[in-house]
Protein backbone atom coordinates (compact mmCIF):
# COMPACT_ATOMS: atom_id res chain seq x y z
CA UNK A 1 0.00 0.00 0.00
CA UNK A 2 3.17 2.44 0.88
CA UNK A 3 4.26 1.81 -2.72
CA UNK A 4 2.43 5.01 -3.76
CA UNK A 5 3.40 6.92 -0.69
CA UNK A 6 5.99 8.53 -2.46
CA UNK A 7 4.14 11.07 -4.38
CA UNK A 8 6.71 11.60 -7.46
CA UNK A 9 5.91 7.79 -8.33
CA UNK A 10 2.00 8.54 -7.80
CA UNK A 11 2.47 11.57 -10.10
CA UNK A 12 4.07 9.46 -12.87
CA UNK A 13 1.33 7.45 -13.22
CA UNK A 14 -1.12 10.20 -12.41
CA UNK A 15 0.15 12.26 -15.44
CA UNK A 16 -0.92 9.81 -17.93
CA UNK A 17 -4.06 8.04 -16.29
CA UNK A 18 -5.82 11.67 -15.71
CA UNK A 19 -6.22 12.35 -19.09
CA UNK A 20 -6.52 9.07 -20.81
CA UNK A 21 -9.53 8.33 -17.67
CA UNK A 22 -11.09 11.75 -18.47
CA UNK A 23 -10.81 11.34 -22.34
CA UNK A 24 -12.47 7.28 -22.28
CA UNK A 25 -15.03 8.88 -19.82
CA UNK A 26 -16.40 11.52 -22.02
CA UNK A 27 -16.35 9.30 -25.13
CA UNK A 28 -17.98 6.80 -23.03
CA UNK A 29 -20.62 9.14 -21.38
CA UNK A 30 -21.41 10.68 -24.56
CA UNK A 31 -21.60 7.05 -26.80
CA UNK A 32 -23.69 6.37 -23.84
CA UNK A 33 -26.04 9.67 -24.01
CA UNK A 34 -26.74 9.11 -27.53
CA UNK A 35 -27.37 5.94 -26.99
CA UNK A 36 -29.86 6.36 -24.83
CA UNK A 37 -31.14 9.67 -26.50
CA UNK A 38 -31.96 8.40 -29.90
CA UNK A 39 -31.51 4.63 -30.02
CA UNK A 40 -33.27 3.43 -26.68
CA UNK A 41 -37.05 3.33 -27.29
CA UNK A 42 -39.48 5.28 -25.49
CA UNK A 43 -40.88 3.76 -21.98
CA UNK A 44 -44.52 2.45 -22.00
CA UNK A 45 -45.59 4.66 -19.13
CA UNK A 46 -43.51 7.29 -18.46
CA UNK A 47 -42.50 7.95 -22.14
CA UNK A 48 -39.71 10.20 -23.13
CA UNK A 49 -39.01 11.39 -20.12
CA UNK A 50 -37.65 8.26 -18.57
CA UNK A 51 -34.15 9.01 -20.79
CA UNK A 52 -33.04 11.41 -18.11
CA UNK A 53 -32.35 8.21 -16.27
CA UNK A 54 -29.04 7.73 -17.85
CA UNK A 55 -27.73 10.97 -15.73
CA UNK A 56 -29.89 10.63 -13.04
CA UNK A 57 -28.67 6.94 -11.89
CA UNK A 58 -24.85 7.07 -13.01
CA UNK A 59 -24.67 10.17 -10.80
CA UNK A 60 -26.74 8.90 -7.54
CA UNK A 61 -24.27 5.86 -7.12
CA UNK A 62 -21.19 8.24 -7.55
CA UNK A 63 -22.43 10.93 -5.26
CA UNK A 64 -23.07 7.64 -2.35
CA UNK A 65 -19.94 6.31 -3.85
CA UNK A 66 -17.86 9.54 -3.38
CA UNK A 67 -18.47 9.16 0.18
CA UNK A 68 -17.58 5.60 0.35
CA UNK A 69 -14.59 6.40 -1.04
CA UNK A 70 -13.98 9.48 1.68
CA UNK A 71 -14.22 6.83 4.02
CA UNK A 72 -11.97 4.14 2.74
CA UNK A 73 -9.40 7.13 2.51
CA UNK A 74 -10.12 8.20 5.95
CA UNK A 75 -9.57 4.83 7.37
CA UNK A 76 -6.37 4.09 5.38
CA UNK A 77 -4.86 7.81 6.81
CA UNK A 78 -5.83 7.10 10.45
CA UNK A 79 -4.59 4.06 10.90
CA UNK A 80 -1.77 3.86 8.11
CA UNK A 81 -1.08 7.30 7.99
CA UNK A 82 -0.64 7.36 4.56
CA UNK A 83 0.33 10.02 2.94
CA UNK A 84 -1.59 10.45 -0.23
CA UNK A 85 -4.63 9.43 1.90
CA UNK A 86 -5.50 12.39 3.16
CA UNK A 87 -5.10 14.10 -0.23
CA UNK A 88 -7.08 11.60 -1.89
CA UNK A 89 -10.17 12.27 0.39
CA UNK A 90 -10.23 15.72 -0.35
CA UNK A 91 -9.82 15.41 -3.55
CA UNK A 92 -12.72 13.23 -3.92
CA UNK A 93 -15.04 15.64 -1.80
CA UNK A 94 -15.91 18.17 -4.54
CA UNK A 95 -16.54 15.89 -7.53
CA UNK A 96 -18.54 13.37 -5.23
CA UNK A 97 -20.85 16.61 -4.13
CA UNK A 98 -21.01 18.03 -7.72
CA UNK A 99 -22.60 14.61 -9.01
CA UNK A 100 -24.93 14.42 -5.84
CA UNK A 101 -26.23 18.10 -7.00
CA UNK A 102 -26.49 16.66 -10.51
CA UNK A 103 -28.60 14.12 -9.30
CA UNK A 104 -30.85 16.07 -7.28
CA UNK A 105 -31.17 18.80 -10.14
CA UNK A 106 -32.01 15.54 -12.42
CA UNK A 107 -34.04 14.16 -10.40
CA UNK A 108 -36.18 17.21 -10.17
CA UNK A 109 -36.35 17.59 -13.52
CA UNK A 110 -37.53 14.31 -13.75
CA UNK A 111 -40.21 14.42 -11.52
CA UNK A 112 -41.95 18.14 -12.95
CA UNK A 113 -43.24 15.36 -15.59
CA UNK A 114 -43.32 11.70 -13.47
CA UNK A 115 -44.65 13.19 -9.81
CA UNK A 116 -45.97 16.85 -11.22
CA UNK A 117 -43.92 18.99 -8.96
CA UNK A 118 -40.11 20.04 -9.01
CA UNK A 119 -39.62 18.96 -5.07
CA UNK A 120 -41.40 16.00 -3.08
CA UNK A 121 -40.29 15.34 0.67
CA UNK A 122 -39.71 12.10 -0.64
CA UNK A 123 -37.36 10.02 1.58
CA UNK A 124 -34.68 8.82 -1.21
CA UNK A 125 -34.59 12.73 -2.47
CA UNK A 126 -34.36 13.83 1.17
CA UNK A 127 -31.55 11.31 1.58
CA UNK A 128 -29.25 12.82 -0.97
CA UNK A 129 -30.11 16.23 0.03
CA UNK A 130 -28.98 15.64 3.62
CA UNK A 131 -25.74 13.84 1.81
CA UNK A 132 -25.51 17.05 -0.38
CA UNK A 133 -25.27 18.79 3.02
CA UNK A 134 -22.99 16.36 4.28
CA UNK A 135 -20.51 16.87 1.66
CA UNK A 136 -20.80 20.83 2.06
CA UNK A 137 -19.57 20.18 5.59
CA UNK A 138 -17.03 18.39 4.77
CA UNK A 139 -15.62 20.78 2.44
CA UNK A 140 -15.95 23.54 4.82
CA UNK A 141 -14.20 21.78 7.60
CA UNK A 142 -11.39 20.46 5.19
CA UNK A 143 -11.18 24.59 4.20
CA UNK A 144 -11.19 25.76 7.63
CA UNK A 145 -8.93 23.20 8.95
CA UNK A 146 -6.15 24.33 5.84
CA UNK A 147 -6.80 27.25 6.86
CA UNK A 148 -5.66 26.99 10.02
CA UNK A 149 -2.86 24.95 10.04
CA UNK A 150 -5.20 21.89 11.70
CA UNK A 151 -4.24 18.45 11.21
CA UNK A 152 -5.90 16.58 8.63
CA UNK A 153 -6.86 13.48 10.75
CA UNK A 154 -9.44 15.98 12.38
CA UNK A 155 -11.11 15.98 8.57
CA UNK A 156 -10.51 12.03 8.16
CA UNK A 157 -12.63 11.36 11.90
CA UNK A 158 -15.65 13.23 10.09
CA UNK A 159 -15.40 11.49 7.46
CA UNK A 160 -15.57 8.14 9.23
CA UNK A 161 -18.37 9.99 11.26
CA UNK A 162 -20.55 10.80 8.79
CA UNK A 163 -20.12 6.92 6.74
CA UNK A 164 -21.49 5.64 10.27
CA UNK A 165 -24.46 7.81 10.19
CA UNK A 166 -24.49 7.71 6.50
CA UNK A 167 -26.67 4.75 6.43
CA UNK A 168 -29.14 5.68 9.56
CA UNK A 169 -29.75 8.95 7.52
CA UNK A 170 -30.58 6.71 4.64
CA UNK A 171 -32.87 4.28 6.10
CA UNK A 172 -34.68 6.83 8.69
CA UNK A 173 -35.30 9.33 5.83
CA UNK A 174 -37.00 6.26 3.94
CA UNK A 175 -38.96 5.38 6.73
CA UNK A 176 -40.16 8.70 7.05
CA UNK A 177 -41.43 8.98 3.80
CA UNK A 178 -41.28 7.40 0.70
CA UNK A 179 -43.14 8.21 -2.93
CA UNK A 180 -39.85 7.57 -5.23
CA UNK A 181 -40.16 4.25 -7.09
CA UNK A 182 -37.63 1.59 -5.45
CA UNK A 183 -34.62 1.03 -6.61
CA UNK A 184 -34.72 -1.31 -10.12
CA UNK A 185 -31.46 -2.96 -10.01
CA UNK A 186 -30.39 -4.61 -6.86
CA UNK A 187 -27.49 -7.14 -6.57
CA UNK A 188 -30.46 -9.48 -6.59
CA UNK A 189 -31.22 -8.44 -10.38
CA UNK A 190 -32.90 -6.16 -12.55
CA UNK A 191 -36.60 -5.01 -12.83
CA UNK A 192 -35.08 -3.22 -16.31
CA UNK A 193 -35.37 -4.43 -19.98
CA UNK A 194 -31.76 -4.74 -21.72
CA UNK A 195 -32.02 -1.92 -24.16
CA UNK A 196 -32.38 0.49 -20.97
CA UNK A 197 -29.52 -1.85 -19.30
CA UNK A 198 -26.41 -1.68 -21.51
CA UNK A 199 -26.83 2.27 -22.30
CA UNK A 200 -27.10 2.57 -18.44
CA UNK A 201 -24.01 0.59 -17.91
CA UNK A 202 -21.97 2.27 -20.31
CA UNK A 203 -22.52 5.96 -18.93
CA UNK A 204 -22.53 4.55 -15.56
CA UNK A 205 -18.53 3.20 -16.89
CA UNK A 206 -18.18 6.79 -18.51
CA UNK A 207 -19.15 8.78 -15.66
CA UNK A 208 -16.90 6.83 -13.21
CA UNK A 209 -14.00 7.81 -15.70
CA UNK A 210 -14.79 11.12 -15.81
CA UNK A 211 -14.96 10.84 -11.32
CA UNK A 212 -12.03 8.89 -11.36
CA UNK A 213 -10.09 11.61 -13.75
CA UNK A 214 -11.30 14.91 -11.52
CA UNK A 215 -10.36 12.93 -8.87
CA UNK A 216 -6.54 12.45 -9.79
CA UNK A 217 -6.62 16.06 -11.41
CA UNK A 218 -7.59 17.42 -8.01
CA UNK A 219 -4.43 15.49 -6.54
CA UNK A 220 -2.07 16.32 -8.53
CA UNK A 221 -3.10 20.15 -8.10
CA UNK A 222 -2.82 19.91 -4.22
CA UNK A 223 0.40 18.30 -4.63
CA UNK A 224 1.73 21.10 -6.59
CA UNK A 225 -0.01 23.30 -4.23
CA UNK A 226 2.01 22.03 -1.46
CA UNK A 227 5.26 21.59 -3.45
CA UNK A 228 5.21 25.62 -4.61
CA UNK A 229 4.45 26.27 -0.54
CA UNK A 230 7.44 24.25 -0.12
CA UNK A 231 9.59 25.99 -2.99
CA UNK A 232 8.86 29.43 -1.70
CA UNK A 233 9.86 28.49 1.92
CA UNK A 234 13.20 26.98 0.87
CA UNK A 235 13.42 30.33 -1.40
CA UNK A 236 12.69 32.43 1.42
CA UNK A 237 14.88 30.68 3.55
CA UNK A 238 17.84 30.99 1.12
CA UNK A 239 17.41 34.75 0.69
CA UNK B 1 -14.08 5.65 39.57
CA UNK B 2 -12.86 8.32 42.19
CA UNK B 3 -11.18 10.05 39.06
CA UNK B 4 -14.96 9.90 36.88
CA UNK B 5 -16.19 11.76 39.50
CA UNK B 6 -13.76 13.81 40.16
CA UNK B 7 -13.54 15.05 36.60
CA UNK B 8 -17.50 15.23 36.52
CA UNK B 9 -17.92 17.34 39.30
CA UNK B 10 -15.03 19.36 37.95
CA UNK B 11 -16.55 19.82 34.25
CA UNK B 12 -20.62 20.39 36.14
CA UNK B 13 -18.84 23.29 38.03
CA UNK B 14 -17.69 24.59 35.15
CA UNK B 15 -20.87 24.57 33.52
CA UNK B 16 -23.30 25.36 35.88
CA UNK B 17 -21.10 27.26 38.40
CA UNK B 18 -18.13 29.04 36.58
CA UNK B 19 -17.68 31.42 33.86
CA UNK B 20 -19.51 29.24 31.53
CA UNK B 21 -23.03 29.60 32.98
CA UNK B 22 -24.07 32.01 30.15
CA UNK B 23 -23.17 29.29 27.62
CA UNK B 24 -25.40 26.54 29.85
CA UNK B 25 -28.35 29.22 30.12
CA UNK B 26 -28.47 30.20 26.52
CA UNK B 27 -29.49 27.53 24.94
CA UNK B 28 -32.25 26.92 27.13
CA UNK B 29 -33.59 31.05 26.64
CA UNK B 30 -32.69 30.40 22.76
CA UNK B 31 -35.33 27.35 22.30
CA UNK B 32 -38.21 28.97 24.57
CA UNK B 33 -37.94 31.91 21.94
CA UNK B 34 -38.14 30.14 18.93
CA UNK B 35 -41.46 28.39 20.39
CA UNK B 36 -42.35 32.05 21.05
CA UNK B 37 -41.26 33.35 17.73
CA UNK B 38 -43.17 30.52 15.98
CA UNK B 39 -46.57 31.40 16.45
CA UNK B 40 -45.88 35.45 15.49
CA UNK B 41 -44.56 33.46 11.74
CA UNK B 42 -47.79 30.83 11.19
CA UNK B 43 -50.66 32.92 13.50
CA UNK B 44 -51.67 32.31 16.57
CA UNK B 45 -55.08 29.76 15.56
CA UNK B 46 -54.80 26.98 18.15
CA UNK B 47 -55.23 23.99 16.24
CA UNK B 48 -52.11 24.38 13.64
CA UNK B 49 -50.15 25.84 16.71
CA UNK B 50 -51.19 22.26 18.46
CA UNK B 51 -50.47 20.37 15.60
CA UNK B 52 -47.50 21.68 14.68
CA UNK B 53 -46.08 22.33 18.11
CA UNK B 54 -44.06 19.68 18.72
CA UNK B 55 -41.85 19.31 15.82
CA UNK B 56 -41.29 23.01 16.22
CA UNK B 57 -39.68 22.29 20.13
CA UNK B 58 -37.80 19.22 18.61
CA UNK B 59 -36.27 22.26 16.05
CA UNK B 60 -35.88 24.50 18.18
CA UNK B 61 -34.46 21.79 20.42
CA UNK B 62 -31.96 20.92 17.69
CA UNK B 63 -31.22 24.81 16.82
CA UNK B 64 -29.83 25.12 20.36
CA UNK B 65 -27.70 22.13 20.60
CA UNK B 66 -25.60 23.86 18.44
CA UNK B 67 -24.83 27.10 20.36
CA UNK B 68 -22.91 25.71 23.57
CA UNK B 69 -20.62 23.96 20.74
CA UNK B 70 -18.10 26.96 20.24
CA UNK B 71 -17.34 27.45 24.27
CA UNK B 72 -17.83 23.40 25.27
CA UNK B 73 -13.96 22.63 24.83
CA UNK B 74 -12.56 25.76 23.35
CA UNK B 75 -11.03 27.49 27.10
CA UNK B 76 -10.16 24.12 28.17
CA UNK B 77 -7.83 23.63 25.04
CA UNK B 78 -6.56 27.07 25.38
CA UNK B 79 -5.53 26.51 29.08
CA UNK B 80 -3.75 23.12 28.34
CA UNK B 81 -6.43 21.20 30.78
CA UNK B 82 -6.61 18.40 28.55
CA UNK B 83 -2.83 18.37 28.19
CA UNK B 84 -2.20 17.89 31.61
CA UNK B 85 -4.87 15.25 31.88
CA UNK B 86 -2.70 13.69 29.05
CA UNK B 87 1.18 13.93 30.97
CA UNK B 88 -0.39 11.91 33.74
CA UNK B 89 -1.53 8.86 31.58
CA UNK B 90 -5.52 10.15 31.62
CA UNK B 91 -6.77 8.84 28.13
CA UNK B 92 -8.95 11.39 26.02
CA UNK B 93 -11.08 8.53 25.63
CA UNK B 94 -12.22 8.80 29.64
CA UNK B 95 -11.96 12.77 29.52
CA UNK B 96 -14.37 12.72 26.36
CA UNK B 97 -16.85 10.36 28.26
CA UNK B 98 -17.13 12.41 31.46
CA UNK B 99 -17.76 15.56 29.05
CA UNK B 100 -20.18 14.42 27.23
CA UNK B 101 -22.13 13.73 30.60
CA UNK B 102 -21.73 16.82 32.11
CA UNK B 103 -22.59 17.91 28.51
CA UNK B 104 -25.75 16.19 28.85
CA UNK B 105 -26.60 16.82 32.23
CA UNK B 106 -26.31 21.06 31.61
CA UNK B 107 -28.74 20.55 28.66
CA UNK B 108 -30.86 17.84 28.02
CA UNK B 109 -32.57 18.36 31.65
CA UNK B 110 -32.76 22.30 31.21
CA UNK B 111 -34.31 21.90 28.01
CA UNK B 112 -36.23 19.47 29.21
CA UNK B 113 -37.94 21.33 31.92
CA UNK B 114 -37.37 24.70 29.22
CA UNK B 115 -40.06 22.07 27.09
CA UNK B 116 -43.51 22.76 29.66
CA UNK B 117 -43.35 26.59 29.09
CA UNK B 118 -42.94 26.35 25.31
CA UNK B 119 -45.48 23.57 25.46
CA UNK B 120 -47.68 25.59 26.64
CA UNK B 121 -46.93 28.98 24.92
CA UNK B 122 -47.63 26.25 21.79
CA UNK B 123 -50.96 25.24 23.33
CA UNK B 124 -49.56 21.39 23.29
CA UNK B 125 -51.66 18.88 25.01
CA UNK B 126 -50.59 16.86 27.71
CA UNK B 127 -50.69 13.84 25.38
CA UNK B 128 -48.10 15.35 23.10
CA UNK B 129 -46.08 16.91 25.72
CA UNK B 130 -45.57 13.60 27.45
CA UNK B 131 -44.23 11.94 23.85
CA UNK B 132 -42.02 15.33 23.03
CA UNK B 133 -40.50 15.17 26.88
CA UNK B 134 -39.58 11.50 25.90
CA UNK B 135 -38.19 12.02 22.54
CA UNK B 136 -36.09 14.52 24.09
CA UNK B 137 -35.17 12.07 27.23
CA UNK B 138 -34.18 9.83 24.21
CA UNK B 139 -32.70 12.11 21.58
CA UNK B 140 -31.05 15.01 23.91
CA UNK B 141 -28.13 12.45 24.79
CA UNK B 142 -27.74 11.79 20.95
CA UNK B 143 -27.79 15.64 20.27
CA UNK B 144 -25.30 16.06 22.82
CA UNK B 145 -22.98 13.04 21.52
CA UNK B 146 -23.17 14.67 17.90
CA UNK B 147 -22.11 18.75 19.52
CA UNK B 148 -19.46 17.02 21.44
CA UNK B 149 -17.64 15.07 18.50
CA UNK B 150 -17.98 18.64 16.54
CA UNK B 151 -16.66 20.80 19.11
CA UNK B 152 -13.47 18.22 19.02
CA UNK B 153 -13.29 18.32 15.52
CA UNK B 154 -13.92 22.55 15.00
CA UNK B 155 -11.89 23.35 18.39
CA UNK B 156 -9.54 26.16 17.35
CA UNK B 157 -10.83 27.11 14.09
CA UNK B 158 -12.27 30.73 13.38
CA UNK B 159 -15.91 30.64 12.62
CA UNK B 160 -16.26 27.54 14.81
CA UNK B 161 -19.96 28.57 15.18
CA UNK B 162 -21.65 28.25 11.59
CA UNK B 163 -19.13 25.24 11.00
CA UNK B 164 -20.85 23.58 13.56
CA UNK B 165 -24.38 24.54 12.54
CA UNK B 166 -23.59 23.40 9.01
CA UNK B 167 -21.65 20.10 10.34
CA UNK B 168 -23.86 19.72 13.03
CA UNK B 169 -27.64 19.71 11.28
CA UNK B 170 -27.23 16.70 8.48
CA UNK B 171 -25.91 14.42 10.85
CA UNK B 172 -29.12 14.99 13.68
CA UNK B 173 -31.89 14.40 10.86
CA UNK B 174 -32.09 10.60 12.01
CA UNK B 175 -32.97 12.26 15.40
CA UNK B 176 -35.15 14.23 14.22
CA UNK B 177 -36.60 12.25 11.44
CA UNK B 178 -37.59 9.28 14.49
CA UNK B 179 -37.99 12.22 17.53
CA UNK B 180 -40.57 14.47 16.00
CA UNK B 181 -42.34 11.34 13.97
CA UNK B 182 -42.92 9.63 16.86
CA UNK B 183 -45.85 12.28 17.54
CA UNK B 184 -47.39 11.42 14.52
CA UNK B 185 -47.16 8.03 15.09
CA UNK B 186 -48.08 8.60 18.58
CA UNK B 187 -46.56 4.89 19.26
CA UNK B 188 -43.46 4.69 21.45
CA UNK B 189 -41.39 2.78 18.87
CA UNK B 190 -40.49 5.99 17.40
CA UNK B 191 -38.90 6.67 20.74
CA UNK B 192 -37.29 3.31 21.31
CA UNK B 193 -35.21 4.42 17.61
CA UNK B 194 -34.60 7.30 18.86
CA UNK B 195 -32.70 6.19 21.73
CA UNK B 196 -31.16 3.47 19.73
CA UNK B 197 -29.82 6.12 17.52
CA UNK B 198 -28.10 8.20 20.68
CA UNK B 199 -27.18 4.71 22.23
CA UNK B 200 -24.85 4.45 19.21
CA UNK B 201 -24.01 8.11 19.02
CA UNK B 202 -22.90 8.02 22.49
CA UNK B 203 -21.17 5.18 21.90
CA UNK B 204 -18.69 6.31 19.09
CA UNK B 205 -18.09 9.26 20.42
CA UNK B 206 -15.66 8.97 23.43
CA UNK B 207 -13.38 7.57 20.39
CA UNK B 208 -14.34 9.86 17.57
CA UNK B 209 -13.97 13.10 20.17
CA UNK B 210 -10.96 11.53 21.52
CA UNK B 211 -8.83 10.99 18.35
CA UNK B 212 -10.28 14.49 17.58
CA UNK B 213 -8.34 15.70 20.46
CA UNK B 214 -5.44 13.62 19.81
CA UNK B 215 -5.00 15.44 16.53
CA UNK B 216 -5.47 18.58 17.40
CA UNK B 217 -2.68 18.39 20.21
CA UNK B 218 -0.64 16.54 17.08
CA UNK B 219 -0.86 19.46 14.74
Amino acid sequence: MHGFANPARFLRIARWLTPALLVAGLALTAGSLAWGLFAAPAERLQGDTVRIVFIHVPSAWLGMGGWTAIAVASLVELVWRHPLAAIAARATAVPGAVFAAICLASGSIWGRPAWGTWWVWDGRLTSMLVLLFLYLGYIALAQASDREGASSRIVAIFGLVGAVNIPIIHFSVLWWNSLHQPPSLTTGGSAMAAEFLIPLAVATLGFSFIFGGVVLARMRAILADVQAEARLRRRALED
Amino acid sequence: MNLFAALLLRDLGQMFGGGRRGATLLPVLFFIAVAMLYPFAVGPAPELLARTGGGVIWVAALLASILPLDRLLQSDVERGFFDQLYLRGISEELVVTVRLLAHWLSFGPPLMVAAIPAAALLGINGQTLRTVELGLLAGTPGLAAIGLIIAALTVGMRGGAALSGLLLIPLAVPLLVFGAGALSTGGDSGIALTAAISLLLVAITPFAGGAAIRAARES
